[in-house]
Formats: C-alpha cells, structure tokens, sequence
C-alpha cells in the first residue's frame, strides 16, 4: 500500500498534472465545442455548405492530445477533425472560415469540411477516406525516426474505420519498424448509422486486435480529459524515446449525428441522456472546482472563449469567397494547373 | 556510354540519386535482400545499407501511405509496386491521397516522391499480372506519368522523377528488362514532359509508348522498305506533363496521326492525343486518326492468344497499309 497522504482538493496545483494544464485542458475543450457549436448554428442559417462531422461530445481526447503534444508533432485525422485541428492550434476564423467557403478559410476555399489542414501547427490534414491516414502517419513517423528528431506522429480516428484494410497494414507496418506513431481510435459506437458491436468480431473494435499486432491492449475513457492527457503523455514520450507505436482506444460518444444530414435517430432511447451525463466538459468543470479551482476563473474562461469564437464568425462572415484564380492553382508544385506544353 | 540492360538502368538511375541526396529512401516488397523480382534493385542494399532501402511487408497501401507521409515531412522516397496491375489495391493512396493532397490543403502539403511499376504483357502471365495501366494514372489530376523505353530514359527519367517536387508514376516495362542499350556515363537526368522523334519520315507519324516504341520502330523499317510508306516515329516518354508542341509539329509535317497503345482501348492514352490532334491540327490532317490498341479485354495469358491481343509489329504494318494506301 502506498503511505504517500491523501491529496487535498487543492491539489490541482501540485499533482501529476497540475492546475496550469488542467485550466489549458478546460479552456482549449471548450474552444473545440464552443467553435463546433457555431459550426453548427451556421449551418442552420445556411452560412455553411456541404456536409460536416462534428466532434460534439468527444472534445477531450483531442484537447488532451493537442496539450501533450509537442508543437513539432504531426497530427492526422479524419473527416471529423474541425477539433483536431484546432487543437494544434490553427485559427477559429480559418476553420469557420474554409467551411463557410471564404478566402480566409484554412484551404483557401478548396478543400472544406472534411480536409483541414494547418502545416504550419502540425496539423497535417483531414482525410476523408477512411484508413487512408493510418499508413500516412506511419510515414510520417519514419521519416522522423529516420532524420532523428523524435517527432511524434499521432493519428485519430473513428471505431468504423478498425474493419478496413489499411488499419490492420499500418499496425503491422508500424510495428515491425517500432515506429514513432500513436493510433487513438475514438470509439463512440457507430460506424455511420449502425453500431460497431452489429458489424465487429470484437467487443473493442480497436483494442481488442491491437494483441495481433503485439500491442497493448488499452481502452480508456475518452471523456475524462485527464485520463486521456496520461494516456497520450505517457505513449507519446514512449515513442518518442524510441519505444514505437501505442493503438488506444478511447470510449466516448457524438452527441450528434454521423453527419449533417443524420439526426441519429438509430439510437436507443436514453443513450444520448444517459452520454450528456457523462458530457467530457461538464465532467471537466466539476472536477476542477472539486480541486479548489474558483469559479470566476472558469466563467472569465468562459467568456473569453466565447467572445474568440464570435470574433472569428465575424472575421469569417467579412471574408471574401476565393478568387477564382484558386481554381488552377497548386495542382503541381510550379502552383500552376498545367498538363501539357 | 556503357551498355546497359534496361533493369540495370533502373538501379543505376536510384543509385545516381541516393548517392546525391540522403533524403532519398527506398521501399518494396522484395526489393533489398532480393533485388527485386524482377532484379532491378539488385545491389541497392549492399550500396546504401537497410535503413535506406527497406524490404516491405505485402501491403501496398501501407507502402505507398508510407512513401507520402515520409514525402509530406522531408524524404524523397521511392516506392516499388511490384507489378501495375496492384496498383489497385493500394488506388485510394494515389488517386485520393498522393495526387490531390497539394491542391486540397492550397499548396501546404507537398509530396515529392516516386513510384516504380512493371507494367505490361509479354510475359504470359496473364490478366493480374500483364496490364498496362498508365491511363488509368494519367486520368488523375495531381500524378505526373512516365513510361520509358530505353535504358538511358530509364536511369534520366528516374533521376528527373526523384527529383521532381511533385508525385511522379514510372511505368517500366517488364518485357524490356532484358533489353540492351547506350546509358551516359556520369550523371544522367532526363526532363519529365518530353517527347523524343525517334525517326522522321514524310507520310505518316506513329506516336507510342514504351514497348510499342520498338514495335513501332520495326514497323516503320518495314512499311519503308516493303510499302514505301515513310513514317516518323513519336515516343510519348511523358504522359503527364504531356509534349504535345513536338506531337503536333510531328503530325502537321506528316498529315497523318497513328497511334499504337498496348493499353485496351477505351480511354487510352492515344484517344487523348487523337482528341488533341483533331481539336488543334484538323486541317493539317491528310486521313482519319488510326488508334491501334490492346482490344477492350482483360488479357489471355497463352503465347498465342497473348500475342494475338497486343498490337505486334506485323499488325502495325497492316493497319496502316490498309488503311493509308
């Protein structure tokens, strides 16, 4: 039995994680779900087109990614990645702004919803085919091992995506080259429409194979910020150090649907409630005022992020849309579209 | 100038790039202890030890997913696909990732890397192993397409792939392996998008691609000698960026265009050129465009029937003696 005495509720200050990084954990969950609400209501005035995937729900995992992360790090992510992305850092006008269609938009316009990118911050793009990325990110953590600058690539994605080829091709070729790469599958129950129980061998669709790839098995709660900021420090420090990749497996839950046009109806009656509950931010402002964190310090929090996101609809909102001169820019590397001479 | 066999020219040509640059790495199924199936990497290994030139398990999508993800962050990697014909299992990777990464992301990501493939038939092999695909690659907007038909080509045209800054497709056609030929000594680095007159003539201009260039050439001997047709022969050598300043000057000196494509013929490479050649030199034209192609079916693996489906030298001669007289 450990004899080390019982941490008081001040201990945010002076734990494993401290006050410092809890407060950037809260604040910068907050900025994820606040910025994705406004994606959301600016759908709803036909500000944003297309289709779009929102995190609503799982903000903790990539908040407690983006915090553990070194600024050299790589992310990769899926479709649903507007949180990934801005948990690197990229700006909320930028975001707001590619999926509105502005000039100001991250991809000038060209690439929306499902392709954020920031390489400026290490967010290395949003791919919207599922597994693609996995090998991707493998690349990316060879060609760290191999310069020597112990980046870390970190690679996100959804429970569905475990039943495609390239999930299981990028396991195993990132393990037999003991590569600096952390695959986090967010597992919020359904593939799409159906449940990821109907149509998977096992009961955690990621975890429960990561055994054939002579991985761990670790399955954590994606809606507990601080669980998940352990889980990726220790992992990432571990790849880093050169001890190759770690698959986690993280439980959470979209308070929304699949997609913009699906409005979840599939799920059983009392599981959304039953998951709000178990809301990662809600969770998160509880805990740290159980931790002697004062209130105001969380409401100015509050209110901050919120005047960032309403700065950034109206930055967004006064963009131009793109120049049409985007149209045949940057197929080839001279930023030219030309195919012949 | 030493004699090179065309799989030579193909180690010759990385080799020439490792050697200048440590950014570039080499990754295969089969490609470093066994030099390759088809021992155009033979010696790769020994030269640049494991950590450059890296054996691969069979899982196409992680190679060239791995090949991007080391282009997007600093390398320059060179990917074997083993043969063209897999390049469908791993198209999500080129078609979706590699060629449209730069344009979606408005020129943030970059991904400058290279992948080999042996491509066409000749070898009896069959439907799975004997394709030509490069139009299935030159229809992707974001992939440059070589496909070379000489062992000089080969070696320039990796070395200008490798160092492209954009994704580039080298076809290498495994029936000219074997196939001998004058390599420069010393450095050697081709231009991508460049078409090269091979021979010129006054009645016809046969334009082709990499095996069908040697048909074309042993065509255009007989149809002199033994029809008096004159003809100048085009090999295409680039499909993307396409020359189509030497193909049009080629097919206005002559009037006539005759392209001869092992691909089958729905969309082929030389229904691009026709398209191009009717749009820009109809009224220098003499004659209809003739398309000599693979047929429209997957490929019988028998020597006869295989070599009843790929245009032969002998069927070049007779299209375009029936057809020009």
């Amino acid at each position: 039995m450990s004899n080390t005495p019982k941490r008081k509720k001040s201990a945010a200050a002076d734990d494993d994680i401290g006050r410092d990084i809890r407060l950037e954990l809260f604040r910068l969950q907050l900025e994820l779900r606040l910025c994705e609400k406004r994606a959301y209501d600016l759908f709803l005035q036909n500000l944003i087109k297309g289709t779009s995937h929102l995190s609503l729900g799982q903000e903790a995992i990539a908040a407690a990614f983006g915090v553990a992360m070194r600024p050299d790090d790589w992310t990769f992510c899926t479709y649903r990645g507007h949180a990934h992305t801005l948990a690197r850092g990229a700006s909320m006008s930028g975001v707001l702004g590619e999926l509105m269609g502005r000039e100001c938009g991250l991809l000038g316009g060209k690439g929306g919803s499902m392709h954020l990118t920031d390489v400026s911050k290490g967010a290395m793009g949003s791919y919207a085919i599922i597994g693609a990325h996995l090998p991707v990110a493998a690349g990316a953590a060879w060609s760290a091992q191999y310069r020597g600058t112990e980046q870390v690539a970190v690679c996100f994605f959804g429970d569905g995506t475990t039943n495609i080829g390239a999930f299981h091709e990028a396991l195993n070729f990132s393990v037999v080259w003991k590569l600096p790469v952390i695959f986090v599958c967010e597992n919020n129950l359904y593939m799409e429409y159906t449940p990821i129980s109907a149509v998977t061998a096992v009961e955690h669709p990621a975890a429960d194979r990561a055994a054939a790839y002579g991985l761990e098995k670790i399955v954590v709660d994606g809606n507990d910020a601080d669980e998940m900021y352990r889980t990726a420090s220790k992992y990432i420090e571990r790849a880093r150090r050169g001890g190759g990749p770690a698959l986690i497996e993280a439980m959470t839950y979209r308070h929304s649907g699949h997609s913009r046009a699906d409005p979840g109806k599939y799920r059983p009656e009392g599981e959304l409630e039953k998951w709000l509950e178990r809301d990662p931010i809600k969770i998160y402002r509880e805990r740290l005022l159980e931790l002697g964190i004062v209130e105001a310090t969380l409401n100015d929090i509050e209110g901050e992020v919120m005047q960032q996101v309403n700065d950034a609809t109206e930055t967004a909102k006064a963009s131009a849309p793109p120049s049409l001169d985007g149209i045949y820019r940057h197929v080839w590397a001279d930023g030219g579209a030309a195919w012949r001479n | 100038m030493a004699e090179l066999t065309y799989r030579d020219a193909v180690a010759a040509g990385i080799a020439q790039e490792m050697k200048r640059d440590e950014r570039v790495v080499f990754l295969g199924e089969d490609v470093a202890h066994a030099g390759g199936v088809f021992k155009a990497t033979v010696g790769l290994l020994d030269q640049f030890g494991p950590k450059r030139v890296r054996d691969c398990p069979i899982s196409e999508q992680a190679i060239l997913g791995a090949a991007m993800g080391a282009a997007m962050t600093g390398l320059r990697p060179i990917a074997e696909i083993m043969f063209s014909d897999f390049l469908a299992v791993c198209w999500d990777i080129v078609a979706n990732e590699i060629a449209k990464s730069r344009y979606m992301t408005n020129g943030q990501v970059q991904v400058p890397l290279v992948i080999r493939t042996a491509n066409g038939a000749g070898s009896r092999f069959g439907a799975q192993h004997s394709q030509s695909v490069e139009n299935w690659a030159m229809m992707i907007p974001g992939i440059k397409v070589v496909a070379p038909a000489f062992p000089a080509d080969v070696k320039g045209l990796i070395a200008a792939a490798v160092r492209d800054d954009d994704p580039v497709l080298v076809f290498e056609q495994k029936s000219l392996y074997s196939f001998k030929g004058e390599v420069p000594d010393g450095e050697h680095v081709d231009e991508l998008g460049k078409a090269r007159v091979l021979r010129q003539g006054k009645d016809c201009t046969i334009v082709a691609l990499a095996l069908m260039v040697h048909r074309a050439l042993a065509a255009a001997e007989i149809l002199e000698k033994e029809h008096g047709i004159s003809c100048t022969v085009v090999d295409v050598r680039s499909l993307v960026p396409l020359d189509t300043v030497t193909i049009l000057a080629e097919v206005a000196r002559t009037g006539r265009l005759v392209t001869v494509e092992e691909n089958p013929r729905l969309c082929g490479w030389g229904a691009e050129i026709a398209s191009i050649i009717a749009d820009e030199c109809f009224w220098e034209l003499d004659g209809p465009i003739i398309r000599i192609t693979t047929p429209h079916i997957p490929l019988p693996s028998a020597d006869q029937l295989e070599d009843n489906t790929i245009p032969s030298v002998e069927r070049i001669v007779r299209e375009i003696v029936e057809k020009i007289d």
